[in-house]
């Protein structure tokens, strides 16, 4: 069951706000589908592997897959165009609202 | 000229014939758009500079004479959510509302090169999460054979454009059944390949094991063509598969005689419409008749698959849009006055209620003390679900099932119930689990007028046996569906 504090701390570590009609609604939505989602307690998965990706199911092995490729050196996105999309930019970094009082 | 007939085929062969030029096809289908878009609401932004620049490249190249790439003068519509050089691409989301792409997603630039001239971006539920297309951050989509209804989700422009004829086709992508779902709801085809099939470098993330890209199309045909040119190993995805690439279109029109279909009985069960469970079970008679032998399986853990889904999809999805925080690119809340409070208010302001909902889904189930009993449970079952499809194309060559529970359903009808809202891809969301192909085709309407569609699965890489099932149901079913299929 999740609670209010669940959703505050959860929320905390997405960093979201929420306003309170959000918060009062997450937790009526999380504690609906969560209670969903128990049935898979219903499964005896103690002997099953966990799968995280598909790749293993055909065969495919990193190396075979050419996931794996030298260390070499080669074109990048321009600094200029790579900062074209930043909300606030001094031109060569990224700006942010202070983090370090001093 | 009528561009609704204008298929992949028939619009390349138009140019090649110089029957008409590309620039002049472009024209009509603007003109078109103009004039009923705004009804449908299917298009974010359209790129008429870059469209017509391409038409008249294609226009030289048949003015040299020379036999033209294969998608040459095609006029395709692309999902909001891959990337376009220079063009706005937002994932139908508020906090990528000024977003210009520095590069082309590879999907993209292999159809652009193929010939395909790109009409605009199409609007799509925000960062592809809904099946009704309801969660747009700008405006709903309307299904164009019923404007009251959704045209499904999360790819609903993508489908849209095909049915109205406001696109020849278009690509768009499927993480739990965001093209079979809205193209069953449209009545068109949507091809979701095998996991690793088509690159998705440049398809802003959702669900990274889960996502596919694939395309849709008026005709099994095109959607075969549309394949041939995306499909491959591309250097900048490292899940691409280095699989060789088959010929599509050699199969497409093969015969069935002795294909296995396995037909599992968890997908016609409650909560399945009558309406819908006969158009399916007529398209299944028709491949008997057409030689196939009709299996009856079981994929006995298929209950467990929505919730398996909503935990995996959730957790990648909470992880892959940590990124939108208002430093790099996107719509920055400017009231923030430390960094933090920064990043809480832009993606207050940025994001959707459902994107913050399964955002705080897969965090709450990634976190401290509720990993192991969510998270790597969910993989577990996943495995099991994995496991039944192994088991069942031992026997079987493809599978046959409905592709969505109901048609479309009314704008407003399930958004207050996200539960209700999930159970829409019921039937999808295990080939996105599996990583197997699935197509659905046409093969009715109900009688109110609204399409149904058949769902086909066929094992990893084998899409030929997909195209081939799913064009001897698309010509046995054309005349209750689709004219233009019944033309050989």
């Amino acid at each position: 069951m999740v609670t209010e504090k669940d959703v505050s701390y959860v929320a905390d570590l997405a960093y979201l706000e929420l306003t309170e009609d959000e918060r009062a609604r997450m937790l009526k939505d999380l504690n609906s589908i969560l209670g969903y989602i128990d049935r898979l307690n219903e499964l005896n998965t103690a002997d099953v592997e966990p799968m995280a990706q598909v790749a293993s199911r055909y065969g495919v092995s990193q190396e075979d897959s050419g996931a794996m490729r030298p260390d070499e050196l080669r074109p990048s996105l321009p600094h200029e165009i790579a900062m074209r999309n930043a909300p606030a930019s001094d031109g060569v970094f990224f700006k942010v609202p202070k983090v370090i009082e001093r | 000229m009528n561009m609704e007939p204008l298929t992949v085929e028939s619009a390349r062969t138009a140019v090649q014939e110089k029957q008409t030029t590309a620039t002049a096809l472009v024209d009509a289908f603007y003109q078109k758009i103009d004039a009923e878009d705004a009804a449908i609401g299917a298009y974010l932004t359209l790129c008429r500079e870059r469209a017509y620049l391409q038409a008249a490249y294609v226009d030289a190249l048949a003015d040299k004479g020379d036999a033209l790439p294969p998608l040459a003068g095609v006029p395709i519509a692309i999902k909001d959510v891959f990337t376009t050089r220079g063009v706005r691409t937002t994932a139908g989301s508020k906090v990528l509302a000024n977003f210009i792409a520095p590069y082309d997603a590879t999907a993209v630039q292999r159809l652009e090169g193929a010939g395909a001239i790109i009409l605009g971006k199409t609007n799509c539920d925000e960062f592809a999460m809904g099946s009704s297309n309801e969660n747009s951050g700008f405006h709903p989509v309307r299904n164009p054979h019923d404007h009251s209804r959704v045209p499904g989700g999360s790819s609903g422009g993508s489908a849209a454009v095909v049915a109205a004829g406001t696109a020849a086709a278009s690509i768009g992508s499927d993480t739990g059944g965001s093209i079979r779902q809205p193209a069953a709801f449209c009545g068109v085809v949507g091809f979701k390949p095998t996991y690793g099939r088509v690159s998705r470098y440049g398809l802003i993330a959702f669900a990274s094991s889960l996502d596919h890209v694939g395309p849709f199309g008026k005709t099994v045909k095109d959607v075969a063509l549309m394949l041939q040119c995306m499909a491959g190993r591309d250097p900048l995805d490292s899940t691409s598969a280095e699989v060789p690439v088959p010929n599509y279109l050699e199969h497409v029109g093969q015969p069935v005689t002795g294909l296995k279909i396995g037909i599992p009985k968890e997908y016609f069960g409650e909560g399945l419409d009558a309406e819908v469970r006969a158009a399916v079970g007529a398209a299944i008679e028709e491949l008997a008749k057409a030689g196939c032998e009709i299996v009856p399986i079981s994929l006995p853990h298929t209950e467990y698959a929505i919730p398996t889904y909503y935990v995996v999809a959730t957790a990648e999805a909470s992880s892959n849009l940590a990124r939108y925080d208002g430093v790099r690119y996107g719509v920055r809340a400017s009231d923030g006055k430390t960094l933090a409070e920064m990043y809480r208010r832009t993606r207050d302001a940025g994001l959707g209620t459902e994107v913050k909902r399964r955002i705080m889904l897969g965090t709450y189930a990634l976190s401290a003390g509720y990993y192991d009993a969510y998270y790597l449970k969910a993989q577990r079952v996943r495995s099991l679900l994995a496991r039944d499809f192994d088991q069942a194309f031992a026997t079987v060559d493809a599978i046959a099932t409905p592709t969505t529970p109901t048609p479309a359903f009314k704008l407003g009808e399930k958004t207050d119930d996200p539960l209700a809202m999930y159970l829409a891809d019921i039937y999808t969301v295990t080939a996105n689990l599996a990583g197997i192909p699935g197509i659905s085709v046409p093969c009715g309407k109900s009688k109110a007028g609204l399409p149904i569609g058949v769902q086909i699965f066929g094992k990893h890489f084998d899409e030929p046996t997909v195209l081939r099932v799913a064009h001897v149901v698309e010509h046995a079913m054309a005349a209750a569906t689709n004219p233009l299929a019944a033309s050989p």
